[in-house]
């Protein structure tokens, strides 16, 4: 029995040790799952191209549920993978926990501000990629009028909303944007039903192009707009191809950027601020085959322009989360 | 406001009313019968599921509406096993199909698709087409009448055309049948019916067939307008149509004008994000909330008096 005892504790031992030894990085996804075609896939791909092209070794985890996300970040902690990202503002609360009892560990966590010495805050210029895709919808549009469908009626979706609307006004500053949320609720996120009922009546009020920020209601919007002959363009992942010829562009968060310079930086992640904005390729206008035909070699001048203006600082796209207002509606 | 916007606004009213009103005829079936029935979102849910799934590997929605009515009666089943034969508490019976039905469509979609929960998008016939009524192109140069017919009366789904019949056709079961009379009978008092030789479980499994049908239309009708499933995209379609239930005090004409009501405040809500009138403004979530503040004030008999079918809710038992 002590014997038994002795040898299980050894093995125990050396299991630990082993994980410390490794110092690998590690990632954990959010609720939606590694294969959502959106948001934790882009945070995959990232880790998968570190992967490939440094041949090394990283582990990451899918939750099941929200009481899993201080468990498998402090097991990864524990285990000594260092640097752990983190895909998602939902780990806010348990990363504040973790971060102060591994002080030697290395976090990044995207989407939210988390303000540990340990911690590196990913967040994203969204007004400013959103600014971008205004601006090809105003090329786009024949007449005055373009849409934008929110989801949950946040601060975040109005500074995507508002972003596109100075985006628009800078070319047609005369034009009329239309700007409806879902709801107020959680449930907004996936009622492609509504979506499309709110993107037939945009329609029916003129509008040409839709912006729909809206996770799974955004599904009904670009499938309404594909059906009622309108143009949409998508969020965080290149949606391009969802409606082939239908969609103008996706406004793209490079999540899988955040995590491949985390990956990258290792043990020497520097902790405080990193905001992914134009100029660093951590927000886009998503350009590909399917879309190829939309894009006029005007709008493209168009948009290459813009995006110089805004890196260089000339142009300054107000941000909706800094006052709460927006000079554009 | 120009007649064509007010066309425009009655056309989505009847598209968002349709999935509501056929929700809330099952749900009258079943409370009708005795049987509470708090699980009308779950089984849109699954419907919803089941039929996005099947529609886009066979590629036909008829089949998928199939599929969704028969994923919606295996709910309804679950529902009557627990409450009519084990005589269990309905509401939590109920509940628990919602959220059996929030966690099971995510898992089955996660593992046959690997699309975090939803089913690909459906296209062609995946999707039921609409339904362009004879004569709307000859008649729509007539003024009012023509843009009326082919605007707002042609140009539906089939499902649209299935539960604007349904409510004449569950008025007449009801009202001028045996089978209804027996089973608005067996909600009001079981025990009387049991006296007269009808067997009182029968007749509530067979409420809960037609309630889990008519569900599993509203949720292929989802899927199909929505184009696929995704999570969680019923969107508290079956609190509302509860909600309307109590509004058209359990009938099924009443049910026709609670939802048309409900789906019209809903479109208003969304043509209009802010309705001002002279320097009062009217905020969304106000229209957003309406019918739930119209049902309370229904419930607390401002405006006549919802009674409730009076053995609705308890499990019949034979002796005590």
């Amino acid at each position: 029995m002590t014997l038994m005892k002795s040898f299980l504790g050894a093995a125990a031992t050396l299991a630990l040790t082993a994980g410390a030894a490794m110092a690998d990085p590690a990632i954990i996804y959010d609720l939606g799952g590694k294969f959502d075609k959106s948001f934790n896939e882009a945070a995959y791909n990232g880790a998968e191209r570190w992967a490939a092209e440094t041949g090394g070794t990283y582990r990451d985890v899918e939750l099941s549920s929200d009481a899993q996300r201080e468990q498998a970040l402090r097991r990864f902690a524990e285990s000594g993978y260092n640097p752990i990202v983190m895909a998602g503002f939902s780990f806010a609360t348990a990363l504040e926990a973790v971060a102060a009892d591994f002080p030697d560990t290395k976090f990044a966590i995207i989407d939210m501000v988390v303000d540990a010495p340990n911690v590196q805050s990913v967040v994203y210029s969204e007004h400013e990629g959103s600014y971008l895709v205004g601006v090809a919808a105003a090329y786009a549009a024949k007449g005055d009028t373009v849409s934008f469908i929110g989801g949950m009626d946040i601060p975040l979706i109005s500074k995507f909303a508002c972003g596109y609307a100075q985006g628009f006004k800078s070319v047609k500053p005369e034009g009329t944007v239309i700007v409806n949320m879902t709801g107020t609720t959680p449930a907004a996120w996936n009622d492609p039903v509504k979506g499309g009922e709110l993107t037939r009546a945009q329609k029916s009020q003129g509008s040409e192009v839709v912006f729909a920020a809206a996770g799974g209601t955004g599904l009904g919007v670009l499938q309404t707009a594909a059906d009622e002959d309108m143009l949409a363009i998508g969020v965080d992942s290149n949606q391009n191809y969802l409606q082939p010829g239908k969609v103008l562009t996706s406004m793209v968060k490079r999540v899988d950027n955040a995590v491949f310079e985390a990956f990258s930086q290792g043990t020497d992640l520097e902790p405080g601020f990193n905001v992914m904005g134009l100029a660093n390729g951590g927000v886009s206008a998503a350009m590909d085959e399917f879309n190829a035909p939309l894009i006029t070699e005007e709008m493209k001048m168009a948009l290459a322009e813009t995006e110089a203006k805004i890196i260089s600082g000339e142009i300054v796209v107000h941000d909706y989360m800094s006052d709460s207002a927006c000079p554009a509606y | 406001m120009d007649y064509l916007t007010v066309l425009q606004i009655l056309d989505s009213t009847v598209r968002l009313a349709t999935p509501l009103l056929l929700t809330c005829l099952a749900g009258l079936f079943s409370e009708r019968a005795g049987i509470v029935d708090i699980g009308l979102e779950g089984k849109l849910l699954v419907a919803a599921f089941m039929s996005g799934a099947v529609a886009y590997v066979t590629g036909s929605i008829w089949l998928g509406l199939l599929a969704g009515v028969a994923a919606s009666l295996v709910f309804s089943m679950i529902h009557g096993l627990a409450s009519i034969t084990f005589q269990g508490d309905q509401l939590i019976s109920g509940v628990a199909l919602n959220f059996l039905a929030a966690g099971l469509t995510v898992v089955i979609g996660q593992s046959w698709f690997a699309l975090g929960g939803r089913t690909p998008p459906l296209s062609g016939n995946g999707r039921f087409g609409e339904w362009t009524l004879p004569f709307s192109d000859a008649w729509s140069k007539i003024p009012v009448f023509g843009p009326t017919y082919s605007e707002l009366i042609s140009g539906h789904t089939a499902l649209t055309y299935i539960a604007l019949i349904a409510v004449p056709l569950s008025w007449w079961v009801l009202y001028r049948t045996r089978f209804g009379l027996r089973l608005r009978a067996v909600g009001e008092n079981p025990s009387a019916v049991d006296t007269a030789g009808i067997s009182v479980v029968r007749l509530r499994y067979m409420a809960l067939i037609i309630a889990g049908v008519l569900c599993g239309l509203a949720g292929t009708y989802l899927a199909s307008l929505a184009a696929g499933f995704v999570k969680d995209m019923s969107a508290g379609r079956g609190y509302i149509a509860l909600a309307a239930l109590i509004f058209a005090k359990w009938r099924p004409w009443y049910a026709l004008s609670a939802t048309l009501i409900f789906g019209f405040l809903e479109a208003v809500g969304n043509r209009y994000q802010s309705i001002s009138i002279g320097d009062f403004v009217i905020p969304v979530q106000f229209m957003q909330a309406l019918p739930y503040i119209l049902t309370v004030v229904i419930l607390a008999g401002f405006i006549g008096k919802a009674i409730p079918p009076r053995a609705g809710g308890t499990p019949y038992v034979k002796e005590r």
